[in-house]
């Protein structure tokens, strides 16, 4: 019995080590090639012919997509989050700081990092899917043949319109996060929408303001570059399409908090 | 059939990491010819189509086809290229966000065929004629059966009125019936736009239908060469064999 045992365990060993390595060794390997399809699909935007009818075609389908789901996420992150700040503020008596600080905390990281991860989870994984599927149905083979750059007119497109696309959605998770905050406010007390919004944007300056709108452009870059990469890259048959939409979702994810820190020890910097 | 050579491929090698898929394959599609390739599943066959349109790089030969290089061209001259070679695909590949009628403009606008949208239009509606399908013209990839959608998508090769035509097995999924109605399709088409065609198929009723010459590919290469009716009365065992559904052949 005891032999076995060991025996098994050294057999595991070996395989964690090889599957610790094989994560390394893949994610850098993934790295290079993300970077380097990058590189592509940047150099896509400065050739012609430029695809303005499916940039705008992508634009308002992402737009359109994540629209409502954005404004009811910044909503409701309002509206908890003037609940959970009230009775904390109470206690100092600072009530009437309560817009100014909604307002800080919702444009500067709150709406952003919430709105990005959504459209992560939305857009990403939509742009993951859609593209593994061309792919592995030879859609963008057929693009090809008929003498469409697919880098340019698939991928170009979708990665340029969620970088206009997602800061607007911020803009629009922003406001809405307001909203809400102004309706929960008027739960406890009664303030006016003239004061609630003098109190805050009293607060806010451009310091709170461009750095949080310059980092949701690169949000929608990269949310929509590594769906794409995602996709472009998928094998063949079906279940690729699934594993491009998943694995979308959590590098994109992932690269929002990293922009996030990146952003975050800049201005600490700055 | 001509004596004009359209495609040409000498000494073709392509390997995916340690897999010889192709092995030194030679190849020459006369204008107006229609060649049957055969083979078993994964042996290479859609490769070698896929290398003659450089939808993959092979790793040395050399590819001819209507008098040009294709491995040395730049892209330009590559599009050009592949505005006279149609290829199905064995899918259809139709553009699944587009209905039946932007699936066959698409091409059309974006190699600028026509200037006129109205022209455009009638090609179009020809286009689907010749395969029997112009009531489908608004419908989606979605509402179409398999044997539309590989109408659909000969339609579509068709409307920039290629020289080839690529056939990446084109009755595979569908009916007996259907299959046959492809396979005379083929026949039709190039009697009426005189194309030279390589059609890659297992099916051995397609081949006698549509093919003036078969080749037989494995190993990485062509072990067999001839008509229909050659090959399947050869008197090698082995390549009379292959006809009846027994797919293993010995190097000739």
């Amino acid at each position: 019995m005891r032999k076995v045992h060991v025996r098994n365990f050294k057999v595991r060993k070996f395989h964690v080590d090889e599957e610790v390595r094989n994560f390394y060794n893949g994610m850098f390997i993934d790295l290079g090639e993300l970077a380097f399809f990058t590189g592509k699909v940047v150099k896509q935007f400065f050739q012609p012919p430029f695809e303005y009818k499916e940039l705008i075609k992508q634009g308002y389908l992402i737009g359109n997509k994540s629209f409502s789901l954005i404004s009811v996420t910044g909503f409701i992150m309002g509206l908890v989050l003037t609940m959970q700040m009230n009775p904390i503020l109470s206690n100092f008596g600072a009530q009437t700081l309560l817009p100014g600080v909604i307002a800080v905390a919702m444009v500067r990281e709150l709406g952003p990092v919430i709105a990005g991860l959504i459209c992560a989870g939305k857009i990403s994984s939509g742009i993951g899917a859609e593209i593994a599927a061309m792919s592995v149905t030879e859609q963008i083979d057929a693009m090809e043949v008929s003498g469409t750059k697919p880098l340019g007119f698939v991928v170009a497109t979708r990665v340029l319109a969620a970088t206009i696309v997602v800061p607007i959605l911020v803009i629009f998770a922003d406001a809405f996060s307001f909203l809400g905050a102004y309706l929960a406010i008027n739960v406890f007390e009664n303030m006016s929408i003239a004061l609630f919004v003098n109190s805050a944007f009293d607060m806010l300056s451009f310091k709170d303001l461009i750095p949080a709108t310059i980092k949701t452009f690169f949000f929608g870059f990269f949310i929509g570059l590594i769906g794409c990469y995602k996709g472009y890259n998928a094998r063949s048959g079906t279940e690729s399409v699934g594993y491009a939409a998943n694995s979308a979702v959590v590098s994109s994810s992932l690269t929002v908090f990293v922009i996030d820190l990146i952003f975050v020890l800049i201005i600490n910097i700055l | 059939m001509g004596q004009e050579k359209v495609i040409i491929v000498k000494d073709l090698y392509k390997s995916f990491l340690d897999k010889h898929v192709l092995r030194g394959i030679n190849l020459t599609l006369h204008r107006g010819e229609n060649l049957g390739i055969m083979g078993k599943s994964g042996i290479g066959k859609s490769v070698l189509t896929k290398c003659i349109v450089r939808l993959i790089e092979p790793d040395a030969g050399e590819i001819n086809v209507l008098g040009t290089n294709v491995l040395r061209c730049n892209e330009a001259e590559l599009n050009e290229i592949r505005k006279k070679v149609g290829y199905l695909f064995q899918g259809g590949a139709l553009y699944d966000s587009m209905s039946v009628r932007e699936n066959l403009l698409f091409p059309i606008r974006r190699t600028q065929f026509v200037d006129k949208k109205r022209e455009a239009e009638k090609l179009v509606e020809s286009s689907l004629r010749s395969v029997g399908l112009l009531d489908a013209i608004d419908k989606m990839p979605s509402e179409l059966s398999g044997g539309m959608k590989k109408r659909i998508a000969l339609a579509r090769t068709l409307i920039l009125r290629p020289e080839i035509i690529l056939y990446d097995e084109p009755t595979t999924g569908l009916d007996a019936v259907t299959s046959g109605e492809i396979s005379e399709l083929i026949v039709k088409i190039r009697e009426e736009y005189n194309t030279a065609s390589i059609i890659i198929t297992h099916d051995t009723k397609c081949v006698k239908i549509a093919t003036d010459n078969i080749k037989i590919m494995q190993d990485g290469v062509f072990v067999a060469e001839g008509t229909y009716e050659e090959l399947s009365r050869s008197s090698e065992k082995e390549i009379r064999d292959y006809f009846m559904w027994k797919m293993n052949i010995k190097t000739t």
